[in-house]
């Protein structure tokens, strides 16, 4: 880059707005091929059981009904593996594709019916029948070890980390603090369902699947190995994509299936998830259950902490195996000096949906438990909140900082942040000794109203790498193609702003192509807000390559040296004052095809943007229901591509918080049943129930991993949210360490209403 | 979510609706009015009727009338008919601000007054409001009409009087006094969603007390009531805080409040005490 950036830092408008908005968008429904099958699956309706027998002949009598497959038609699929964290002790836990002799879950496939269209398809699925003996049900990971087969337990694995000495901590501490704590079974929701649509091309021998996201690529060989077909021979099409959030676009049974179908029956398959499949077969996330308990010293600095947690992964290891209970304990120390740590997570299967990751993933629940734990660390030695965070605050000339714990693959070394100053900016947006004392006098005129503050460490730009290609085309169009993938997060418009900025064009100038696996030959896709901090460097160095061979390309055509030239709005242009220029467009139709760079940048280190948030909520006494009055979000993510985007991150990221704080819950009844089936019994907050925001974006801690300096911004938003909440509803209630269970409903805050009351009578 | 097969049937007069109804409703046939909670119901298959009577077409169904003592809404008028006050009278304004608490705009633009009624859901705004002001169905079928008063209409969990044979062909309210005050308030978890308890209250002020008082709870128990002791203990008192408060412990421990496994009957209990407060406060600015 030689100019100064012109679209870096903007909030320009998107480029995937326009077919957004007036209506061209083509999510996964939206794709039909002639002549397909829909197919729809047949799944238990007990939570555990051994099954006794299928019986399909009903279904297949019916009209419009093709066939139907039940786990002994694709004996020779095996189950699928694991993306992330998969250690090799788990994999007897995979999930078979449709089940074999056990079901685990209530909603398990057990079998699947193909048939002319959704409502006959339907039909044909009622009319299987599925006789099934009923087991004992495990549904509580704390609970005693249950069974997962007649050899293993439902204890798949234990996580491990620890550093120092914590026991010497421990018996030399002034006090120990000890929480039991629990956060609620909730997910990411997009609004688009998921859906796969496969289609076998004989011609060509390729196997396709529209309806893609998030990580096509590994989709791709994972689909190849598992059908056993050469992975050229398979590929992935991602379209628009209605919302991931880490949950949509893995590897799930249904897509296998419909591959499967599509190469046996050689017909386009469909299959389209409604919203109960949705709620009871995508995947569940966050529900675990932690005993901490750290050892400080007199003035409350933390000594050690010792932490032992259950982590409830529903009935199967799915793609992202050990990685929620991996991140949960890896990130449970944050942004303070944790001198010694323990933590021993028990990956515990339940009769439940299977798990996988949900935007921040591990930390919206260590996040909870840590800043749980400060609060009553705050409480214990007497000083207020902020004072004891300040107290144990890595200082800045503790950074980079390595915190002698590992994580998906990597060291956790936090390369760069000033922990206090985000502190201090957040505090003083918030006014917060003014909002102190106001909160002070409106408790003591009778209303339950508080503040809390929740500190973070995220992690970003996971590597280990992205490889992109930019290509100006004969017609001057160009071109960047990268292997992520957009789940909806603006990937496009800040992509482009890299490029347009490194190669001297306007960033609407360019397309952005991604999700697609026959246009690249490797790619990582989209999560751990890893896209911008890795594509985003792959661009930069690729278009930095591209415009040398341009530059080298026109200086030879314009007959001057390569340092006379830059490249300015998309035409080439002498430095050193007037004299012909040539459009990028002219080069390239002179040179057709040969103007094109593909870089790759590798990065084994994560970078770890950390921020700030501040809750104030005033309790209902009568009805017990809680209303946010204000919130405020401080995030420093080194460098903002795009700053309008990176706020839409946080601010959605916040409603999901909000979500997993107050409404959203899985429950089940005890033979394992779910009762939170559809949008009236699970509940997401609406834009009614979501106060207004404010956001502060600071930038005063660029990474050093890349030269933008850049971090990822997908996670903070949402991360500690429930801890923040948790913590201004002890203090609307005056009783420190009410809060212990997420979320808080109106029930629960009942019971610590009654809790209040008690308390304040003895 | 596809519905099960079945036929739908479009009658264009009310008394070909009754008829076709007679016929189907043997075997399972239902009248669909506004669809929004019956569609979804099907969606889910937990409702499989075989015969649909839609009666969206039948002419005359969207009226509301006005005889000066009731106001008589007809089977397929829809919530939002009541957004803005459908007559010059306190309970004009009443059914605008009840109105406003059922659903969402767009569920409102469809579901109807006497289809909430049909349905009987515990927590209906309607049927609260027709159990507190001692609303009259008209039941028609080809068998013939017949009035059924509110308090022997509700029977049950989303359970009525009406025979599987009868459309509630109008449901008639009383019209209120000139300057009756009224109150209403209810307690959900997300705006929109049906009510975990509500209260509606009327009553008119003479000679700085209260007379006539009602006093209405729903989503408390399997349907909506008055609630006598309650009224009783506000009847003849001026409005106030003490005589209010009274009222709407009066209204908690009288109710024998439902259970879930997301709220107690205890803490629904606690709701009933908060709604009938609050309306009772609305009521009286
Ligand atoms: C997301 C959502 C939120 C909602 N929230 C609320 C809420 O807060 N409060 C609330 O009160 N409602 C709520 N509803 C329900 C809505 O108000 C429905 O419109 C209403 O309950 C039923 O009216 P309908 O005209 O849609 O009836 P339909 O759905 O067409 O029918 C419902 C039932 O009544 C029967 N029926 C309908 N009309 C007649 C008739 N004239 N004679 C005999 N039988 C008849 C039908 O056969 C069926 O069994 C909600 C619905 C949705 C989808």
């Amino acid at each position: 880059m030689t100019s100064p950036a012109k679209f870096i830092g903007r909030s320009v408008p998107r480029l995937e707005d326009r077919p957004l908005l007036t209506g061209q968008g083509r999510f996964a429904a939206d794709i039909d091929f002639p002549g397909q099958w829909i197919m729809r699956v047949v799944r238990s309706p007990v939570a555990h059981g051994e099954i006794k027998s299928i019986d399909t002949r009903e279904a297949l009598k019916l009209p419009g009904v093709h066939t139907a497959w039940t786990a002994a038609d694709i004996a020779h699929i095996p189950p699928i593996g694991f993306r992330l964290t998969g250690l090799k002790q788990l994999e007897a836990y995979r999930q078979p594709v449709l089940a074999q002799r056990y079901v685990r879950y209530v909603g398990e496939p057990v079998a699947v019916v193909f048939a002319d269209n959704q409502y006959v398809a339907e039909d044909a699925a009622d009319l299987v029948e599925v006789s099934i003996e009923p087991r004992e049900p495990t549904l509580h990971a704390s609970a005693d070890l249950g069974v997962f087969d007649h050899e293993l337990t439902s204890e798949a694995g234990v996580v491990e980390k620890a550093y120092g000495d914590v026991d010497a901590a421990f018996a030399a501490a002034h006090a120990v603090v000890a929480l039991d704590l629990s956060i609620g079974r909730h997910t990411g929701v997009p609004l688009e369902t998921r859906g796969a649509i496969a289609r076998y091309d004989a011609e060509r021998d390729v196997l396709e699947m529209h309806g893609a996201a998030k990580v096509p690529h590994w989709n791709r060989d994972t689909l190849a190995q598992m059908l056993d077909r050469a992975t050229e021979s398979v590929q992935l099409y991602e379209g628009h994509v209605g919302g991931g959030f880490g949950i949509r676009g893995e590897l799930y049974p249904e897509d296998v299936l419909v591959c499967a179908a599509a190469l046996a029956f050689k017909r386009p398959i469909k299959w389209i998830e409604d919203r109960r499949e949705h709620l009871i077969a995508a995947n569940h996330s966050r529900q675990q259950h932690h005993r901490i308990r750290a050892a400080i010293d007199a003035q409350g600095h933390i000594l050690a902490i010792d932490n032992e947690f259950f982590h409830d992964n529903g009935a199967y290891m799915r793609t992202h195996a050990a990685t929620v209970p991996d991140l949960a304990a890896a990130m449970l120390p944050g942004p303070y000096r944790v001198p010694a740590y323990r933590a021993k997570g028990h990956i515990r299967l339940t009769n439940k949906t299977p798990c996988g990751t949900y935007r921040a993933p591990g930390r919206y629940e260590s996040t909870f438990v840590r800043e749980r734990l400060i609060d009553a660390i705050a409480d214990k030695v007497g000083v207020d909140k902020v004072e004891i965070r300040r107290r144990n605050l890595l200082p800045k000339n503790a950074l980079p900082y390595a915190l002698g714990l590992d994580t998906l693959g990597t060291h956790i070394v936090y390369d760069s942040g000033d922990y206090t100053l985000l502190l201090d900016k957040a505090l003083s947006a918030a006014s917060w000794d003014e909002l102190q004392s106001d909160l002070k006098k409106r408790r003591a005129a009778g209303e339950l109203v508080g503040a809390g503050i929740a500190m973070f460490v995220e992690k970003s730009g996971l590597g280990p790498f992205d490889t992109v290609r930019v290509e100006i085309k004969p017609d001057g169009a160009i071109e960047v193609v990268t292997g992520v993938a957009s789940i909806g997060q603006g990937v496009e418009t800040a992509i482009a702003q890299i490029c347009a900025d490194t190669l001297g064009v306007d960033y609407k100038t360019i397309a952005v192509t991604h999700g697609q696996t026959d246009r690249i030959a490797r790619g990582m896709g989209a999560f751990a807000s890893r896209v911008t901090v890795m594509c985003g460097e792959a661009t930069r160095l690729a278009a930095t390559k591209l415009r040398k061979e341009v530059l080298r390309a026109a200086a030879e055509l314009m007959q001057t040296g390569v340092e006379a030239l830059d490249i300015v709005d998309g035409e080439i242009v002498r430095t050193g004052g007037p004299g012909p220029s040539m459009p990028l467009a002219e080069l390239a139709r002179a040179l057709p095809h040969a103007l094109s760079a593909e870089d790759t940048f590798e990065s084994s280190h994560m970078v770890y943007p950390y921020g700030v948030h501040i809750a104030v909520v005033r309790v209902d006494a009568e009805t017990s229901g809680i209303a946010i009055e204000r919130y405020m979000m401080a995030y420093d993510i080194g460098k903002a591509v795009n700053p309008k985007l990176v706020e839409g991150q946080i601010a959605g990221g916040f409603a999901q918080g909000v979500g997993g704080a107050l409404y959203e819950e899985f429950l089940y009844d005890d033979s394992g049943e779910p009762l939170s089936v559809t949008f009236a019994d699970y509940l997401m907050p609406t834009a009614r129930e979501i106060p207004e925001t404010s956001i502060i974006l600071s930038e005063d801690a660029p990474s050093p991993l890349n030269p933008l300096g850049l971090k990822g911004a997908g996670e903070g938003g949402v991360n500690p949210v429930g801890a923040a909440i948790a913590s201004a509803i002890d203090d609307a209630l005056q009783r420190p360490g009410a809060v212990t269970q997420l979320p808080v409903t109106p029930q629960r805050l009942k019971r610590l209403l009654a809790g209040r009351r008690q308390s304040s009578t003895t | 979510m596809k519905p099960a097969p079945f036929v739908r049937h479009v009658p264009k007069t009310l008394d070909e609706a009754v008829r076709i109804l007679g016929e189907v409703a043997p075997q399972d046939g239902r009248v669909l009015a506004g669809g929004q909670s019956l569609v979804p119901i099907m969606a889910f298959r937990l409702a499989k009727p075989a015969h649909l009577v839609d009666i969206n077409e039948v002419a005359g169904l969207d009226r509301i009338d006005n005889d000066g003592k009731m106001l008589a809404i007809g089977a397929c008028v829809r919530h939002a008919a009541f957004h803005k006050p459908a007559v010059d009278n306190p309970l004009g304004r009443l059914l605008s601000v009840v109105a406003r608490h059922i659903a969402h705009y767009p569920i409102r633009m469809r579901g109807t007054f006497c289809g909430s009624l049909a349905h009987a859901d515990p927590s209906s705004e309607w049927c609260l409001t027709a159990a507190t002001l001692d609303a009259v169905m008209v039941a028609k079928s080809a068998r013939g009409e017949r009035l059924i008063d509110a308090k022997d209409f509700f029977q049950g969990i989303m359970s009525t009087a009406l025979a599987e044979d009868e459309l509630l062909a109008q449901v008639r309210l009383p019209l209120l006094a000139p300057g009756a005050k009224f109150g209403f308030n209810e307690f959900s978890r997300r705006a929109g969603d049906f009510a975990m308890s509500a209260a509606l209250v009327t009553w008119r002020m003479q000679d700085g007390k209260m007379r006539e008082v009602r006093v209405g709870v729903g989503g408390a128990e399997p349907f909506p009531r008055r609630i006598a002791a309650a009224e009783a203990a506000l009847e003849g008192q001026p409005p106030g805080d003490t005589a209010f408060r009274a009222a709407a412990e009066i209204a908690a421990s009288a109710v024998d409040a439902m259970e879930d496994h997301q709220t107690s009957a205890d803490y629904r209990r606690d709701l009933v005490r908060a709604v009938v407060q609050r309306a009772l406060e609305m009521s009286a600015l």
